[in-house]
Order: C-alpha cells, then structure tokens, then sequence
C-alpha cells in the first residue's frame, strides 16, 4: 500500500488507476474462481470494473445493505434503497466483497450478514480503493490501494462523471 | 392543512390514506418494495430490520387474505407479530377502542395494523397516539369503512408499474361498485398522484358516486365504450350483500352489463391487463376465462402486495 496521504495538501489520486492496482492484487487469486459482489453504489462501479479487468465471464452481485444497517432506530431506512441482486450461488463460493472506501466497517458487517442469508460462501475478502481509518469493528481490507487520512468533517466520495470515468470528489460536512 | 400521516419532516409515520400523500412518497413506497420482492425470492426470506419490534394486527372487521399477507410481511422483516382476535376480546366485553390501544402501547406495541367497518377508525388512533405523546409508535391502515384501503392501492400501482413500466401514457379502467369500494378509493387518489393522464369508472349509476368527475374521473355506464382502448383493467369485488337491496337487480344481470367476458376484454388494448384485488366471485363480476387468463395479474397483485407491506411497515417504523 501507498503511505499514507494527506488529500488536502495535494489533488486526489486516479481512481481509473486504483482499480487497474486493485486488479493487479486479486489477479493472484483468480484460481479459485471468486465471485465479485460490489456494494452500492460506488463499490457496484469498482466491481463492475474489476469484472472487465480481470476478464471474468459471471454477472457480478450487487448488495444494497439499507435492511441490514444497524442504525435503522437512528435513521430509519433510508430512502433510496436499491434491490441486492446475487446471480449466482453463494454457497461454497470464494466471494471478494467490493466498497469505495473502508472507514466504521460497519456497512461491511452489515453486507456479510447479507450475504450468508444466501448461503456459506467458502470465504469472502474484502477489496476497497480507500482505507480512512477510523474502524470501530475488528475488520480489516484484504485488498486496497490506498491509506488516506481525512481532516475532520471531511468526506470522501467516488463519483461517476458524464463520461463513464470514476473519480473521487472530497466533501465537507 | 395538518396532514397526521407525516411527520415534522414530512415523513411518512403512518400511513392512512393515500389521499394526501406526496407522490415522492408513493414511489418511495414502491421503489422499496422492489427492493423487498428480491427478499422474498431468497431462501432466507428475512431481512433484521424490525427485530424486537411488535407488530399488532387489529382485525375488527373479517379478512383473510389482507391480515395474512400483512403478517407475511412483518415476519420477513423479523418482526414479533400478535394477531388479535377481536371478537373473542376485551372489546366484546365493552371496552373502547381508545381503552385497547392504550393496554397494547402499555404492552410495548410498536406498529397497528388496523381494520375497522368505521371510516376512520385508523385516524383516531393515530392522533391519539399524538396525543398522549407516543410518536415511536406507528398505524397502517388495513381498510377502514368505505374510505380507504391504503395498501392495496400501493399494491395496485405496484402492479401497474410492473407490467406498464411509466404511468404518464397509461389510460385506466375501474369497473364495479365504486360507491362502496375503498379499493376504487385509493386506486383514483394513487392513479391521480402518480400522474395517470384518464383514470375511468365503469358500473351502473346505482353503484358510481356522485362526485367522480371531481377527482378527475370520466364515468361510463356501459362497459363497451369504458373499455375501449384501455391499458389496465381494475375489477372491483361485487359484494353479494348488495344483491339483495335495491340497487341492483341480480347477480346474472349484473354479470350481462359488468362482469368481464373475453369478448368484452377484446375492446381494451391487446396488452391490457386485469386486476382484482379479490376474492373473486367468478361469473358475477369476472368470467373464468378472463380470470384465468394470460391477461390477468391477480395472482401476482398477492405476491406484491407482500412486498409493498414490508416497504409500508419499515418505512414508518423507521421515522
């Protein structure tokens, strides 16, 4: 992994690049033919990505985790929940679980719930272009290319522009 | 005006009547049950989002098919779901309805699911409920006198969307006893809120209320022309009760004008499609063959409605 990075002193990495390094770290890996499963929405991109990267013939999954959130009594649902879809068959599956960024790691906790009512894959990793620290469960990427430390307040967010291409945006609460 | 379904937010935290209601809300309703129908094709048909919470079905007035599919729906939201037999309860003993409410609040009721034979019986448990300061906990309308049936209307449109795509081109038929019908209520508020351009009601003047064209409605008394070139079909429940007062002459009369043939189905678009929200009564409003039909839809209106419960129920729990 890069050190780590401050992004306000210096404009945001290539997201197009990220992915092609995230592809570079699970190519290894490809002999067990894992299933990929992207997160809504921007790990849905990064999957769909990673999917013509690494040439893979199946459908990827997509999981929208609003049913499994643990803040529901905070927040409610939230009001644009988009339906999971699992073209294929979790159990015994090596499955790599795919998100933007890795911050509270909760949303992971709450896709991995999601994913065993489907079924015992054999394994899920997790793939993610950011890692901002701040975990507040015992989880841990298994791949991603970048460690970025975010001032307070601040927010990292991975948009798709008008010409397809990925590219992170920082926002401010 | 105060509208007691929202909240501050102008969140949906009962749902009453569709009457009101945004349409960024209906299609947040019906976005959501998308959402839902993906649930209830697993293995695992359940999602965590109402654990620990208690969901109460208060069914004063008979029903089979709505009460069982609304408690389908809080189970896969892993709900805890108490089914109260009226009849048999404290009400039968004399106790207000206001007086029932507060023992099951006492006993940690988060959601109502109410039915009642009283226009409005839904309302005056919500504001209740405001009123003594309860605003955790929530009502959904299950069908109250002849003023609503909320669910099914959603369920209707959920349909609709379904098999139509977009409602903007859509020209739409309700064909039966509207005067009576809270399905046909909520059916013209949720096909006007959605932006369907002709909403049309089909059945002889006895059973058409008076003020139909004021919603937007055009009425027909007779079916061939109603019919004509029509998307979608909605055919209303002929309660055979009716049969016997004056309104109408006989269940094979009835059928002769109203109920819907494949003859008469040929007038509509070829695509169109039927809906009823049942239960049939096969040869008085609905010919077999239509029913039974590749054009009718009834069967997957049951398994939608599934899912635009479970969207009802975790949306106002959640606000």
């Amino acid at each position: 992994m890069s050190p780590l990075s401050d992004p306000s002193s210096r404009s945001l990495p290539d997201a197009e690049a990220q992915c092609r390094q995230l592809a570079d770290l699970i190519r290894p890996q490809l002999a067990n033919k894992p299933a990929l499963v992207g997160i809504y929405s921007g790990g849905a991109w990064i999957a769909e990505r990673l999917r013509e990267l690494l040439d893979l013939p199946e459908e990827i999954g997509l999981i929208d985790v609003s049913f499994y959130r643990d803040d529901f009594a905070e927040k409610g649902l939230h009001p644009q929940c988009k339906p999971t879809v699992i073209p294929f068959d979790v159990e015994g599956r090596h499955l790599i679980l795919v998100d933007d960024v890795l911050y509270t790691g909760r949303t992971t906790r709450a896709a991995i719930n999601e994913l065993f009512d489907y079924g015992r894959p054999a394994s899920i990793a997790l793939a993610v272009l950011a890692d901002r620290g701040g975990r507040e469960l015992p989880v841990a990427a298994t791949y991603g290319v970048w460690d970025v430390q975010l001032g307070e307040g601040q927010n990292l967010v991975l948009g798709k522009q008008d010409n397809g291409q990925l590219a992170w945006r920082l926002e401010h609460a | 005006m105060h509208n007691p379904q929202l909240n501050k937010d102008g969140e949906l935290t009962h749902l009453l009547s569709i009457e009101g209601l945004p349409q960024r809300i209906l299609t947040q309703i019906l976005d959501t049950a998308a959402s839902f129908m993906e649930v209830s094709a697993r293995d695992v048909k359940k999602v965590p989002l109402l654990r620990g919470k208690s969901v109460f079905n208060l069914f004063f007035e008979n029903s089979t098919r709505t009460r069982t599919t609304f408690e389908i729906a809080a189970k896969r939201l892993s709900a805890d779901v108490i089914n109260l037999d009226i009849n048999k309860s404290s009400t039968a003993k004399g106790e207000t309805l206001l007086d029932t409410i507060d023992n099951l609040v006492a006993m940690h009721a988060n959601l109502f699911v109410v039915r009642h034979a009283s226009s409005g019986a839904p309302y005056l448990i919500a504001e209740h409920l405001q009123r003594i300061g309860r605003d955790d906990v929530h009502v959904v309308n299950a069908g109250d006198g002849r003023h609503a049936h909320p669910t099914q209307g959603l369920l209707d449109m959920y349909t609709i969307r379904h098999y139509k795509k977009d409602f903007s081109q859509l020209r739409v038929a309700i064909v039966g006893d509207i005067l009576h019908s809270r399905v046909a209520r909520s059916d013209i508020h949720a096909l006007t809120t959605l932006g369907v351009p002709e909403v049309r009601a089909i059945g002889p003047e006895t059973l058409l209320p008076k003020h139909l064209d004021k919603l937007g409605v055009h009425v027909f008394h007779d079916m061939n022309e109603g019919l004509k070139d029509v998307d979608v079909v909605i055919m209303l429940r002929l309660q055979n009760e009716r049969m016997t007062g004056a309104l109408l002459p006989s269940a094979g009369e009835y059928f002769r004008h109203y109920g819907l043939t494949p003859q008469k189905l040929a007038l509509a678009k070829p695509d169109a499609i039927v809906m009823h929200p049942g239960p049939m009564n096969r040869g008085v409003e609905i010919h077999s063959a239509v029913a039974d039909g590749p054009q009718a839809v009834i069967l997957p209106q049951v398994t939608f409605g599934i899912a635009v419960r479970m969207a009802v129920m975790s949306i106002v729990a959640g606000n």
